[in-house]
């Protein structure tokens, strides 16, 4: 997978620190599973938190804190460990646990010609969903009111300027004025994230603009 | 800190406790770290008592995971921020935190000993770093490390030297790549 739009410092740093809404962790999550850049550039920022922590004050843990957690680890059995979370087709990891599997588990609901979406249970604080494109058709747009992130899963798409591919993502925000769409050929499926609210009769599918089409 | 603890190398107390469940390795790593993680959760906002029950799963974690735990690409220290972080997320914010995918081949059985030295140096190089920084700056990094910060208050220039660090890892995937695919 040849990836040419990546994530942002500011994200992945924001990311490593834990200050981001669960719907743009599963973004990043998601996209950092298929990218080793990204991958390495999560973890020299995860370093900075690790030498905060070395660095850091020390709170007296109480006298029997070390028995009590041996305790508690005699008490874990093998059972309890969590499995390694497997990718599922297009979805790596972190994804099809929140879809409970691969593609064919997404519950989609119709938007209208051909496009389908399907929202995925995280915070409030921002929200995430699974986007069905086919090709030649629009990418819903979102309203365009805070952070919007878009990754390319299978498919692509097109805005004036940039082509978006699998593994790609898109980071958009207010000032951004674009009208994505999707390439002929494969269905376009895309993870989005956005911590707008979200505007349901802005999320229904246009007509691609003629230019794009020629 | 100890000055019996200035020079220990906590990357292979974590392999003993990976390869022997070895008790007092793991004593020695929970009381250096144990500590720090109460004091990381408190500023985090949680009190004292939520803190201590916190930083104890951690440190089971730590046991649980040390399978996990690839000495060639993070430090200990690191590695337990990370923990703390999610356990964070978890326990204040009641939230998920979806993870990367573990790489496929996992961490290597024989890491080499260079890059586990480097990648356990990072953290004394970047502490170094992070006190010669002008105070409004560190003061920053550390409000967006104890989650005090939204994505949109993060400046991504820290003014640490991470891109030797960046592309250390990134050579280290690239090959194990090349390895295992």
């Amino acid at each position: 997978m040849s990836i040419r739009h990546h994530l942002t410092d500011q994200l992945l740093m924001a990311y490593a620190a834990g200050d981001l809404p669960e719907a743009f962790n599963l973004v990043v999550a998601t996209h950092v599973s298929l990218c080793d850049d990204c991958r390495a550039r999560l973890a020299s920022f995860e370093a900075v938190g690790g030498a905060m922590l070395e660095m850091a004050d020390v709170a007296a843990m109480s006298d029997d804190s070390l028995a009590a957690c041996m305790d508690r680890i005699d008490g874990l059995s093998q059972a309890n460990a969590r499995r390694p979370l497997k990718r599922a087709g297009i979805f790596p990891a972190p994804l099809a646990d929140y879809v409970g599997g691969g593609p064919g588990k997404v519950k989609w609901r119709n938007l209208g010609m051909g496009v389908k979406q399907a929202i995925l249970p995280t915070g409030k604080d921002a929200s995430a969903r699974l986007l069905y494109i086919p090709g030649g058709q629009a990418v819903p747009d979102h309203g365009h009111r805070g952070l919007e992130l878009t990754l390319v899963l299978q498919g692509a798409f097109r805005d004036e300027k940039d082509r978006f591919g699998p593994g790609d993502v898109e980071i958009a925000d207010e000032a951004m004025e674009h009208t994505p769409v999707a390439e002929e050929g494969e269905v376009c499926i895309c993870l989005a994230a956005t911590d707008a609210p979200l505007r349901f009769n802005a999320i229904i599918p246009r007509l691609a603009q003629p230019f794009l089409r020629i | 800190m100890q000055a019996d603890e200035v020079d220990t190398d906590w990357a292979a107390l974590v392999l003993r406790v990976r390869d022997h469940q070895d008790r007092a390795a793991f004593a020695a790593l929970f009381r250096h770290f144990a500590p720090r993680v109460k004091a990381f959760l408190m500023k985090s906002g949680a009190d004292a008592t939520l803190a201590e029950e916190c930083a104890q799963d951690v440190m089971a974690t730590l046991w649980q995971k040390a399978n996990l735990f690839d000495p060639s690409r993070a430090s200990v220290a690191t590695w337990v921020f990370t923990i703390a972080r999610n356990r964070r997320i978890d326990a204040l914010r009641k939230a998920r935190r979806p993870e990367p995918e573990e790489l496929p081949w996992g961490p290597e059985p024989e890491p080499d000993q260079a890059e586990v030295l480097e990648a356990q140096q990072d953290t004394e190089r970047l502490g170094v770093a992070l006190a010669r920084l002008p105070e409004k700056q560190r003061a920053l990094i550390e409000r967006a490390f104890y989650g005090d910060l939204s994505h949109s208050e993060i400046a991504a220039e820290t003014g640490l030297p991470l891109g030797t660090i960046k592309s250390r890892i990134r050579l280290a995937l690239e090959r194990l790549r090349q390895q295992m695919g």
